[in-house]
């Protein structure tokens, strides 16, 4: 089994999901692209478990999904906060905690 | 009676049966189409919906075509094996999951059902959400909506069979609460998501004992896993599954049954499902989402003809729930002023008649009386919201905006009468056919109360039926059916347009709205109802049993045959399977399945047993329907009409009376034992002891830790930090300070920066490893 195909796919949405950390200004957009990673990190998982023949990778994966929707459910209740006191999610406007 | 050298004969096949999976996948794409592109398009996005629901539809009806042809090619007693395809869909640590279609007498009446009621909501919801602001979004979620419960129907495992229908739980969801500003509707949207979920758990559980209860016997016999539901049914059949074991799992799937088709006393979601707009109600409640739970039941039957024991005793679970919710939704439809909830809590009762069937060995009477209730019940909802789009200006209200409304909706009226006749079971339209046939069977195979509570039911129907009927069809107009209040309506509608009232948005008729009061909808509304109310007169000949085994036709084309047959070739990715028949079999040949273990071979279906049809049983229903509609007829004229003084207020003189009607109109006091006590009940302990834990145990902890190191920290400051430390740190300070000037314009304070930073330095250490690793 070629594993190849995944992990290039893998690679593309990892970068796409960084390009999205980085570049964007909308918080949710953030919040999305980190799901984007963690999905990338996933994808490389079970290509690796597919080629290994065992569960494990499938096991992390699913805990991955797990966890990152907790992570989803707590990043968006801050930007629920946020967009409450502030009326913008724009991550440029939050730059409080600059030294 | 057949000899061992008499081969089966080759049964036909056709592209549309060997392809029948696109029938849910053409929709699928129709979604993704609609909610990527659907608001650039001309239409919206509605002429995708509508055109995938119409390719599934021409599919479906190819299907169908040649599943007859199929049926009509092999013997009459030979098992018609239904066209099956599978595909590996994902495999974990060597185990398979294979995805694919079954494609049987069941699946075809029910796809054929489905894509049809859609086509036409779909043609309806044109005319009916025009100017909605969620538009393009309501489509979509419909034509999912179609699509998860065609691949429920389609569905060879398990898995799909889940799958789908936990894509119509979520569109549900979605489209009750299309109009969410409203608090009460996604109220409801959320109850109907949770309670379903509640019976879902049965599902989850119930496929998963199944499958590691069968899949030893299913890879060795048939070399199929314990998620197909083939292997699953002839597993049930053959002897082998531990009795507990296999009634656990019946429960547990009849559970999910219970939450999906709105059973008591999981029920109390399906009239609160009426917030959502009508052509939902009347796609929920009459070919999708609802019976899917009936569905479940009839094509796992085998799990619980052997589970429940059907036929062998003479009440089990299935009945005893199914007949309990006939009961208590008819007499909920009594107190209903909404036109809505009347019809919905008709759905209910008419789903509880479906699963008694199925509980009592009535399968194919409750399978042809899925096939009739959805198109005189989609026909009524529909009917109800041409009603509320044209006439009563948006008020499901039949007492205050309804009336005499005969005159100014003539096809509506007509068509609504005959759905009402098709749901009472009045002769010649196809409920009677039904209905009649499930109550007939449930007598005949030993379950004489649960008939006598099927009779009583059908009284019921017929007599809160013909109420509101009355209410809204005849008497005097009401209200905005008669006209008035009618411009201080609209500008209430027009003021509530700007302050984003939900019901009001879809409100905007335009400039053919020019005559003000009742009038008749559009042809994309009454064309839906014509062709509906044609089915609801017709479809019932397709299995009318009064006249004899010639008109018998759904019992060839969709029964399964109880034949033992052996298998020669397993299924393999993409192959249909080939049967045989048993090697000898001498003497009168009698079809063991369903009441003993099949000794060679296996058997996909159980034996049932058909009533005989007599005029005199007929007669008995019919005297009982006709009684119903006429008490009511005369009670509703004397209450709604004349005012009749001794029935006006009756219900507040008299003190049983009163108590009755506080139950009904309280719902026998279910959601508040839901809501306050249970969720309360639960909610409540988890809350205070997470409290108790956090105050007591934790701050504790934490109280005990800070004294400790309060103790140790002072010692610390007086003789390390004072005299050692501080040297240091105050040299250290200044470096610190000139490093951090350097440093300051990286603490930014901007979050992209940091992770542009964190990226990099993950970047870097990333090549250090490879270096080092290489």
């Amino acid at each position: 089994m070629l594993v190849n195909q995944f992990l290039f796919l893998s690679a593309l949405l990892f970068c796409i999901g960084v390009y999205g950390v980085i570049a964007r200004k909308n918080a949710v957009l953030v919040l999305m692209s980190i799901e984007l990673i963690l999905n990338a990190v996933n994808l490389n998982f079970v290509a690796f478990a597919l080629r290994n023949g065992s569960a494990d990778g499938h096991t992390f994966a699913l805990y991955i999904i797990a966890i990152a929707a907790a992570e989803v459910g707590v990043g968006l209740g801050l930007v629920l906060l946020i967009f409450r006191n502030r009326r913008t999610i724009s991550l440029d406007d939050l730059s409080e905690m600059k030294g | 009676m057949f000899a061992a050298s008499e081969a089966l004969k080759t049964l036909s096949s056709g592209w549309f049966l060997e392809n029948a999976w696109l029938i849910p996948v053409i929709p699928a794409i129709g979604f993704a189409i609609i909610i990527f592109f659907g608001k650039k398009l001309p239409m919206k996005g509605s002429e995708i919906g509508l055109l995938s629901m119409f390719a599934s539809l021409v599919l479906a009806g190819g299907a169908a075509m040649q599943w007859i042809d199929r049926v009509n090619s092999g013997t009459k007693e030979q098992f018609i094996a239904p066209v099956v395809r599978t595909w590996d869909w994902w495999q974990i640590g060597g185990m398979h999951f294979t995805i694919g279609q079954s494609i049987d007498g069941l699946a075809v009446i029910v796809l054929v059902v489905v894509a049809f009621i859609s086509t036409l909501v779909q043609l309806y919801s044109t005319e009916y959400l025009k100017g909605d602001r969620r538009y393009t979004h309501f489509f979509a979620a419909l034509t999912l909506f179609s699509a998860g419960m065609l691949a429920m129907v389609i569905a060879e495992d398990t898995i799909l069979l889940l799958l789908g229908w936990e894509i119509m739980g979520l569109c549900s969801f979605m489209l009750i609460g299309h109009w969410w500003e409203d608090g009460a509707n996604s109220r409801a949207a959320l109850k109907a998501f949770f309670t379903v979920r509640t019976g879902d758990m049965g599902l989850l559980i119930g496929v998963a004992m199944l499958y590691f209860a069968s899949n030893d016997w299913t890879t060795e016999n048939l070399g199929v896993s314990g998620f197909s539901i083939r292997g699953i049914s002839a597993w049930a059949l053959s002897g082998e599954p531990n009795s507990t074991v296999i009634l656990v799992a019946s429960i547990a799937l009849f559970i999910a049954a219970i939450g999906k088709s709105g059973q008591f006393p999981l029920h109390t979601w399906l009239p609160d499902a009426m917030a959502g707009p009508t052509p939902v109600s009347s796609l929920l409640h009459s070919s999708t989402m609802v019976v899917a739970g009936v569905f479940l039941v009839a094509r796992l039957y085998p799990v619980f003809f052997t589970g429940f024991d059907i036929l062998g005793t003479g009440g089990n679970f299935i009945t005893v729930i199914g007949g309990i919710t006939i009961v208590i939704a008819a007499a909920l439809a009594f107190v209903q002023n909404d036109i809505k909830k009347v019809l919905a809590y008709s759905t209910v009762s008419q789903l509880g008649y479906m699963m008694l069937g199925l509980g009592a060995g009535a399968w194919l009477p409750a399978v042809f009386h899925i096939f009739t209730h959805a198109f005189f019940k989609a026909c009524l909802f529909l009917g109800a919201g041409s009603i509320s789009h044209s006439a009563s200006h948006h008020s499901f209200d039949m007492k205050k905006d309804m009336g005499g409304l005969r005159k100014f909706m003539p096809i509506t009226y007509t068509t609504w009468i005959i759905s009402t006749l098709a749901l009472c079971g009045v002769f010649p339209f196809s409920g009677f056919f039904s209905k009649d046939e499930i109550i007939d069977n449930v007598g005949h195979n030993g379950y004489q109360l649960f008939m006598i509570i099927g009779l009583i039911g059908a009284f019921m129907t017929a007599a809160y039926m013909t109420r509101a009927t009355y209410l809204t069809f005849f008497g005097e107009p009401r209200g905005a059916a008669s006209g008035e209040h009618h411009e201080e309506l609209h500008d209430d509608h027009a003021t509530s347009h700007d302050s984003h009232d939900a019901h009001a948005v879809h409100d905007s008729h335009g400039d053919d709205h020019a005559s003000h009061g009742p009038h008749e909808s559009g042809w994309r509304i009454t064309l839906p109802l014509v062709l509906l109310a044609v089915l609801a007169l017709s479809s019932g000949f397709l299995n009318a049993t009064p006249f004899g085994a010639k008109w018998e036709r759904l019992k060839v084309w969709v029964e399964p045959r109880p034949e033992v047959v052996m298998e020669t070739a397993p299924g393999g990715p993409g192959h249909a399977y080939v049967l045989a028949l048993p090697s000898a079999e001498e003497g009168a040949y009698k079809s063991p399945c369903g009441s003993e273990t099949p000794k060679e071979g296996v058997c996909y279906a159980p034996k049932l047993q058909h009533a005989p049809f007599k005029w005199s049983k007929a007669f008995l229903s019919l005297g009982i329907v006709f009684l119903g509609i006429a008490l009511s007829w005369i009670l509703s004229t004397m209450l709604y009409t004349r005012k009749d003084k001794r029935l006006v207020g009756l219900t507040e003189r008299n003190a049983v009376l009163r108590g009755g009607y506080n139950l009904l109109i309280n719902k026998y006091y279910l959601d508040v034992l839901y809501e306050k006590v249970i969720v309360k009940a639960v909610a409540g302990p988890i809350s205070a002891a997470a409290y108790w834990f956090n105050q007591k145990v934790l701050d504790g902890i934490l109280h005990s830790v800070a004294g400790v190191s309060r103790v140790a920290s002072g010692w610390l400051y007086r003789n390390i930090d004072q005299r050692v430390v501080d040297g240091t740190v105050n040299n250290s300070g200044k470096a610190t300070k000139g490093a951090g000037g350097v440093l300051a314009p990286v603490q930014s304070g901007k979050v992209s920066q940091y992770g542009a930073l964190l990226f990099s330095a993950a970047a870097v250490a990333a090549l250090v490893l490879v270096i080092i690793n290489s």
